[in-house]
């Protein structure tokens, strides 16, 4: 089944709320190998000028795939998650995440298309605090292969 | 209660100012190896548990040549050598990439992901410098048009 097209465009409601946790940063930092104290002491978090400990700067993806499962997982969409492979993705911080943050994302597709027999898709996920302070833009460009 | 004196102040480097940076710096490169347990701890803190990223008979079945890591972890992992460099987490204020090639992490011998950095261009109206991360697995570039920007004192 193709991906439907009539998505591109399409925004979706705010999702719940996801709290970043002290805890998951550290688990985060961890896994992908980041040293930096800011992650884990709050104390040199704070001599940086930061509220708490920070995340690192690909932590946002954590909540960014959680929104994007909303048009992955919708039925009229057509996306065949077995065959989807992830192409690009970026991150514009406009601070970083910080434990204690109550944050909502807001998904956006930007873009449903078809190349060399596969389709593509871009969205854009706006993350913001719940009282509206915008905090990262996670763009995301996953490819569904085509059939063999 | 009295005041934990036993607690040693906290030891950061310092981070690096814009004015220690030009257009050509060579970042310090890291090989950072990957296996199956790396995966696994990956595949829990990110919440992304596709089992392509730890079952190979999962993986093979679905055709790839073996257990491949997570885009996400190498592109977290690469980061490293850039938020190393600058000396704090914080200052990457953009971060892309294009997932090229899957690093393949065989159960055996594992993947040692090899990422280098060099300064692109620096700006110092915003003062942002943006870094070009190499990123290769088994010879192959695993990451394209990799660009992490910092703002910078």
């Amino acid at each position: 089944m193709p991906v439907n097209a009539d998505f591109q465009g399409r925004v979706y409601p705010p999702t719940e709320t996801y709290t970043v946790s002290a805890a998951k940063i550290r688990e985060f930092a961890e896994a992908v190998g980041s040293a930096d104290p800011v992650h884990t002491d709050a104390a040199v978090a704070r001599s940086r000028g930061y509220a708490d400990v920070i995340a690192p700067p690909t932590f946002a993806v954590l909540i960014a795939q959680q929104c994007d499962a909303q048009l992955i997982r919708d039925p009229e969409a057509g996306i065949d998650f077995s065959r989807v492979v992830h192409g690009e993705q970026k991150f514009t911080h406009h601070r970083p995440l910080t434990a204690g943050d109550a944050i909502t994302g807001t998904l956006h597709v930007d873009a449903v298309r078809e190349a060399g027999g596969h389709a593509m898709v871009t969205t854009r996920t706006e993350l913001a605090t719940e009282a509206g302070e915008a905090v990262c833009t996670a763009t995301s460009t996953i490819v569904i292969r085509g059939a063999e | 209660m009295a005041a934990d004196q036993s607690r040693t102040e906290p030891t950061s480097p310092a981070v690096r100012t814009f004015a220690d940076v030009a257009v050509g710096d060579v970042l310090p490169p890291k090989t950072i190896h990957i296996d199956r347990a790396t995966l696994v701890r990956y595949a829990g803190a990110s919440l992304d548990r596709n089992p392509i990223h730890w079952d190979e008979r999962f993986a093979k079945g679905v055709g790839l040549p073996d257990v491949i890591a997570h885009g996400m972890f190498t592109m977290g992992a690469a980061a490293t050598v850039v938020t190393d460099w600058v000396g704090d987490a914080g200052r990457v204020v953009d971060y892309g990439v294009r997932f090229t090639k899957p690093v393949v992490v065989p159960y055996e011998s594992g993947a040692d992901l090899e990422v280098s950095g060099v300064v692109k261009a620096v700006d110092p109206e915003t003062r942002r410098v943006t870094v070009e991360l190499t990123a290769t697995a088994a010879g192959e570039k695993v990451l394209g048009r990799a660009l992490a920007v910092a703002r910078l004192d």
